[in-house]
């Protein structure tokens, strides 16, 4: 059991960090304000997670 | 819109949460990795880490400090640990107080203070929990970390769908795994916090523990509160105990039931149940869990005033009562202490061949007049090697 947690642990962080480049490409390609301000609130939960902080 | 302004207004925002990602990681690590000095009493013998008894704990969160304390004259031995779930500091409160205080005049005192230290790194921000409290002592202000009733998700993780608690194969809730009192007797393949227990039950059978006591707090709307839960090898000491402590000590009275027999992963139906030891559990009220509460501060975890709390007195859904004066920090650790100590009296009372004899632990009216700060030793004036940190 805990070698499987560890590897769904894995994968999810790493899948927080491609949706934290996601994220990122969505705020350079917008060009709407307001869609802009939402991903760059959206990006602190993914980035905090990615840095195993929160 | 001009393309200018669009950039300008996304260089703004990605700022805005750059900084926001600083600031709030800068607050959770400093609160993760933030260290409590212990300054154990003179008569500590040995502090061992938890991995002493199962080495996979070693570098992890739960790699806690025990701190054993010998009289060197034959006796029995109690184990005491605080911090099972961290958001009750009446617990790591008592227990850190025993560590700095303790004279042990005959038997053993083994002593946990952050029993389930992961949960001590993690408060519940949604619930606007503060991430510390700070007790008044007379060389100044002592800072502790307040934590979670579950591990932090840092150190276990996902939960499953249903936890099947081991061995008994009962279902409970799912983010139960993290739940230190509902992963006993623990198992040496399953989560940090099964680990945790695991570990703790190969203590206290290769300590031969014969008394082991595991300190709570309890919020008023819940049945089980101001009470002694016992296995049914304690029935008598924590009978004799509750009986003593409300006749004689506390101005409200304190109960004693037994753990249910069909109720698995609790200490003290687990301990009792795979060890030698004889496992009870205490609790004290602590406004502060209360889910009608008012504003969520350090001042109602310290001083356990609530009006909310109090109006919900008035219509008879608490099972405690409260008043004005609260439920204060002193209060509850006071009676803390004096529970542990009439057990204790009643244990070596009962099993002459095996004593366990302490001094320097106050009782309930002398902690409420001198406030728990005053037991606390100040780790400035402690020469290297005789501080510990949790």
């Amino acid at each position: 059991m805990t070698i499987i947690n560890n590897l769904i642990m894995i994968l999810y962080h790493l899948l927080s960090a491609v949706i934290v480049l996601l994220l990122l490409r969505s705020i350079w390609r917008t060009k709407n304000i307001q869609e802009a301000v939402l991903y760059c609130v959206i990006l602190i939960p993914f980035v905090l997670r990615v840095v195993h902080i929160k | 819109m001009t393309e200018k302004t669009l950039r300008n207004v996304k260089i703004i925002a990605l700022s805005i949460s750059l900084i926001l990602i600083v600031w709030s990681g800068v607050m959770f690590y400093e609160h993760r990795s933030f260290s409590e000095a212990v300054v154990p009493s003179p008569d500590i013998t040995e502090v061992k880490k938890l991995s002493s008894y199962f080495a996979p704990l070693a570098g992890t969160a739960n790699d806690c400090n025990l701190y054993f304390f010998d009289s060197g004259n034959p006796g029995g031995t109690l184990f005491l640990i605080g911090g099972s779930h961290p958001e009750e500091p009446g617990s790591n409160l008592t227990a850190q107080l025993f560590a700095e205080n303790v004279r042990i005049e005959q038997g053993r005192l083994i002593v946990a203070i952050r029993a389930n230290r992961s949960a001590s790194t993690v408060t519940r921000p949604g619930d606007a929990y503060p991430q510390f409290y700070t007790i008044l002592t007379p060389w100044g202000e002592k800072r502790f970390r307040m934590g979670d009733r579950w591990s932090n998700p840092l150190d276990s993780w996902p939960d499953p769908e249903v936890y099947v608690h081991y061995p008994s194969g009962q279902m409970l809730a799912y983010m139960d795994i993290r739940n230190f009192n509902r992963t006993w007797p623990g198992r040496p393949n399953g989560s940090i916090t099964e680990q945790t227990c695991y570990a703790m039950m190969e203590l206290i059978r290769r300590e031969e523990v014969n008394l082991f006591i595991d300190l709570h707090e309890a919020e008023l709307e819940y049945p089980v509160i101001s009470t002694i839960v016992t296995h049914e090898k304690g029935q008598e000491i924590a009978a004799i105990a509750s009986m003593m402590l409300t006749e004689m000590e506390f101005e409200r009275p304190i109960g004693m039931e037994f753990s249910p027999p069909s109720l698995h992963g609790l200490s003290h139906r687990e301990v009792g149940d795979h060890s030698q030891a004889i496992s009870l559990l205490f609790e004290t009220p602590e406004p502060f869990l209360d889910r009608v509460r008012g504003i969520t501060d350090e001042e109602l975890l310290l001083t356990g005033k609530d009006a909310f709390v109090m109006e919900a007195g008035k219509y008879g859904l608490l099972y405690e009562r409260i008043d004005e004066e609260g439920w204060p920090i002193d209060v509850r650790v006071g009676r803390h202490c004096s529970t542990i100590l009439e057990t204790v009296q009643a244990y070596s009372d009962m099993n002459p061949d095996k004593p366990i004899l302490m001094e320097g632990i106050p009782r309930y009216q002398e902690v409420i007049a001198q406030g728990t700060g005053f037991y606390f030793r100040n780790p400035q004036e402690m020469a290297e090697g005789e501080v510990y940190y949790e």
